[in-house]
């Protein structure tokens, strides 16, 4: 699965499947299951059908029809929303140990 | 147009003393599938960064990986990557780990098996040595050992 075209050209994977959506979404939009589905489907059709090593399948999948602009924002400097704190993803991850202990 | 990640790559990490290096090969690695995915053993890798329960978050040049049960629910697993922005998959990992949709598949005999477990690392790892030489070995071990036919990967 791939959404960067030109980083999965230069790395040359045996078979790749495309699809251009933004970054965190290489398997589809959330709670699409439907849309989810049939981008799986097509990667595990691509095992079958990919006969030449290097080929990479572009899927028709259009992330939103109206609005391209996605394209020019996607992973350029501010584009990232801030990320929670050490401190604040520290404690996150010792309120899930503590949830799991038994 | 499809967006080029590279120069926006090298423009993302200009400030670092380092350039960013691609991995460019020139060859590419081949095994031809020998029976029907509906007979094979499919395993999933994604390097978005996923977390099960009470497994340790990803840091910085962190090379380890998770394994996830295919059992997991959505309540179970948790994201954590410095590189893309996690907040459709934390409402849905189906996004970049379609375990859901794989098992949904599987159910439907379109393919064979899901391997189980599942994989996870954090993608936006800058050693290619480290990749090369500790996490891919480990996992394609697992993978052999486990008689998977095929593996998926998605990134993040």
């Amino acid at each position: 699965m791939t959404s960067a075209i030109d980083i999965t050209s230069a790395v040359k994977p045996p078979r790749a499947v495309f699809v251009n959506f933004p970054l965190g979404h290489q398997t589809g939009k959330p709670n699409h299951p439907e849309l989810q589905k049939r981008i799986v489907l097509d990667a595990m059709h691509g095992f079958e059908t990919i006969a030449r090593p290097g080929t990479i399948v572009e899927l028709p999948y259009i992330w939103d029809p109206n609005d391209r602009s996605w394209e020019a924002r996607d992973y350029t400097k501010g584009w990232m929303p801030e990320r929670p704190s050490k401190e604040a993803a520290d404690r996150e991850e010792a309120e899930r140990r503590v949830r799991y202990w038994t | 147009m499809p967006v080029s990640y590279i120069p926006r790559t090298r423009e993302l990490y200009a400030d670092f003393n380092n350039p960013y290096r691609w991995v460019t090969n020139e060859s590419v690695p081949w095994t031809p599938l020998t029976k029907p995915i509906a007979q094979c053993k499919v395993a999933l890798i994604s390097s978005g960064g996923i977390m099960y329960r009470d497994q340790a978050r990803f840091h910085r040049e962190d090379a380890s990986y998770r394994r996830i049960p295919k059992s997991a629910t959505r309540e179970d697993l948790n994201i954590w990557h410095f590189g893309y922005p996690t907040k459709d998959a934390q409402a849905d990992p189906n996004c970049v780990f379609p375990w859901e949709r794989l098992k949904q598949l599987e159910r439907e005999k379109v393919i064979g098996e899901l391997h189980d477990p599942c994989f996870s690392f954090m993608g936006g790892i800058y050693s290619a040595r480290k990749v090369r030489s500790e996490l891919a070995p480990q996992i394609a071990d697992e993978l052999k050992r486990a008689k998977v036919d095929a593996f998926y990967l998605v990134p993040a």
